[in-house]
């Protein structure tokens, strides 16, 4: 296996899945470009793993279209795909040994036997599985058994790896282990991936850009420094990173600002607002923990520390304004700080953002999470 | 020996004392009686051996369980099959057909096929009604009647650890397969029947072992003109109370299901961990 070896493109095109009257993706358009590790992040029920199914052929889309490449993949079982997938339970064959669950696919692909063995053999090598390849699948421990499930998927040099919550299965030490190898084999071979997640910190260390899902729908696709400084609305704000949401009376907007009436603040300011924002429309102020300034006296709304939590280098600490909403902030840790203290809170201009929020719609179950 | 041994062997007590007094003793008498021949102590079995006839009853025995072991299992996949991607009430009524035979006699139910199969039965009249055939079928007191009572009595052994094994097949191994650029008949071959085998070996082991000795169903369906050795068995008893050859019949037909039980164990798989997750 050659150093860099590029993936396809991945286009999406007004696609969307209905199971009988239940939309589990609302009409998509999505573009991966070749060589890109896009993550799907949502809540279970979010369409993420229907968004997977349908780009591994595993599910048809109701109406749209699928592409990898060039090739028109809509109505392709997923056989005929060159698809690489990973799944969360890993679905390794139990009859078969590690070589043989590894070289499946290109067996059946009736490859000939020299060029299987040596291309399982290097699989194994650069998943540093060498000399597991007569091992039951059973003896593997749950990493290694991740590792072959990886290594199955990528021997038969998919234009798409997909990968279903591949980490789910693991203990929280062996995972972040595991979040490094994966980052490491993508770097090395460059194979166009998505890669569906609950855990956003996944998300964060693994992906070029992340897709945001909610309600059967993108909420938001960008990079995580997009999704965390420039959310779209209260969702992705809330779900990306921790944050202050507290309601606002939106009075107007123009050229990306808004003038906003803060109730927790008994004042109206002005600040950046994200697209979509607009006067009586519902609507959220976010403030991340870790730009809420704390001063002893002068300028700003007076609060009472309530809840101090030493994290060492940082200092969590709970606020309570004088109209009663509670606010959560993140301090370099100064002794001084103590609960019961009274202190002004001021924010740092340029880091509040006004975005609009549309109360979430009751969570149904989608069948294909299950 | 302490407390616990007095305990598992008080427990145990009863149930050893039954088996040996009422099981165990009579067939080694049984068994002894097979070397008991004036002629000498091997030479019943020379008898059973040497006699076209004997020999032509244990090879008709061997060919129809292994008729009725590869037509149930025909039968029995689709079945299974069926029955492994049923839910709720649908699964429920299926698995009720399934089992519904178990509630009625075998005798009652050998009868059943007696009056069904008969020359001027319903099933005659049917095919000659219809026109398929001219002349009433012979379907009675041939391997015809035995193969179709014998089925129908041994089928749900068949089906029930067939359908256990597909059960248990997690459908994503056939999603991996899929994606992993296997037709469907490679992933038939080389996921699905694979790991359909401890199910198919663990039934047909049943319907061989159960047809081998079948008893009631050929002596009622098939008559005098196809015997098998379980009812050459009962002739030795009853009609001319030669107790050794009944005996040796017993020990050969022991031996016989011995040795192929041997041969399934060596030859399938199954302690590779088949059935590990």
């Amino acid at each position: 296996m050659t150093a860099i070896q590029s993936g396809q493109s991945l286009r999406l095109t007004g696609v969307s899945k209905n199971y009988g009257s239940f939309r589990a993706l609302e009409p998509t358009d999505l573009l991966v470009n070749p060589g890109e590790f896009l993550t799907l992040l949502g809540p279970s029920g979010s369409g993420k793993t229907t968004l997977l199914n349908l780009t591994a052929g595993y599910v048809e889309p109701t109406v749209g279209e699928i592409r990898i490449g060039e090739r028109d993949v809509t109505r392709l079982p997923a056989r005929h795909r060159n698809i690489g997938m990973v799944f969360q339970n890993y679905a390794l064959f139990p009859h078969m040994s590690v070589g043989e669950n590894v070289a499946y696919g290109l067996s059946v692909r009736r490859l000939p036997k020299p060029e299987i063995a040596r291309r399982v053999g290097e699989i194994l090598s650069l998943m540093r599985l060498d000399g597991f390849a007569d091992r039951a699948v059973q003896q593997m421990s749950g990493g290694q058994q991740q590792r072959v499930a990886l290594a199955r998927a990528l021997v038969i040099e998919p234009d798409v790896l997909l990968m279903d919550e591949p980490l789910g299965a693991l203990d929280k030490q062996l995972r972040r282990s595991v979040q490094l190898e994966l980052r490491r084999l993508h770097q090395k071979l460059g194979r166009t991936t998505i890669y569906v997640t609950h855990d956003q910190e996944e998300a964060l260390v693994l992906s070029d850009r992340v897709a945001v899902m909610d309600g059967g729908r993108i909420q938001q696709l960008g990079t995580v420094d997009d999704l965390y400084d420039r959310p779209v609305n209260a969702f992705v704000a809330g779900f990306i990173g921790e944050s202050n949401l507290l309601p606002v009376r939106v009075l107007s907007t123009s050229g990306g600002q808004a003038s906003v009436d803060v109730e927790a603040f008994r004042r109206t300011i002005a600040v950046d607002a994200a697209p979509g924002t607009a006067a009586g429309k519902p609507a959220r102020l976010l403030i991340r923990p870790e730009h809420v300034e704390l001063g002893r006296d002068g300028e700003g709304v007076a609060a009472e520390i309530v809840e101090v939590i030493y994290l060492g280098e940082l200092t969590q600490l709970t606020l309570r304004l004088e109209s009663g909403e509670t606010l959560a902030a993140r301090q370099i840790t100064d002794r001084t700080l103590r609960a019961g203290a009274r202190v002004h809170v001021t924010w740092k201009p340029g880091h509040v953002r006004a975005v609009p929020h549309s109360p979430s719609k009751p969570t149904k179950t989608e069948k294909a999470d299950a | 020996m302490s407390r616990r041994h007095v305990e598992t062997a008080c427990l145990l007590g009863p149930a050893l004392v039954v088996l040996a007094l009422l099981f165990v003793v009579p067939l080694a008498r049984l068994f002894s009686l097979a070397f008991t021949d004036p002629a000498g102590p091997f030479a019943t079995f020379g008898v059973l051996a040497e006699s076209a006839v004997y020999r032509q009853v244990m090879w008709n025995t061997f060919v129809v369980a292994v008729i009725v072991t590869a037509l149930c299992v025909l039968l029995a996949w689709p079945v299974a099959y069926v029955l492994s991607r049923l839910e709720g009430v649908w699964f429920g009524l299926a698995l009720y057909g399934v089992l519904f035979p178990f509630w009625i006699s075998v005798l009652v139910r050998t009868f059943s096929w007696m009056l069904l199969l008969e020359r001027n039965g319903p099933i005659n009249r049917l095919l000659m009604a219809t026109g398929i055939t001219e002349a009433s079928l012979a379907l009675l007191f041939n391997n015809v009647g035995v193969l179709v009572g014998m089925i129908h009595v041994l089928l749900p052994y068949m089906i029930l650890p067939l359908y256990g094994a597909m059960v248990r097949i997690d459908r994503r191994l056939l999603l991996a397969s899929d994606g992993l650029g296997a037709s469907l008949a490679d992933t038939f071959r080389r996921i699905y029947l694979p790991l359909c085998v401890p199910g198919l070996a663990g039934g047909a082991t049943f319907v061989f072992l159960l047809s081998l000795g079948f008893f009631i169903t050929p002596a009622l369906l098939g008559g005098s003109n196809a015997i098998t050795l379980s009812m050459l068995i009962a002739s030795f008893v009853n009609d001319r109370l030669a107790w050794s050859l009944a005996a040796a019949g017993s020990l050969a037909l022991l031996a016989i299901v011995l040795v192929l039980m041997a041969l399934t164990a060596r030859l399938l798989p199954i302690e590779r961990g088949l059935f590990a997750r």
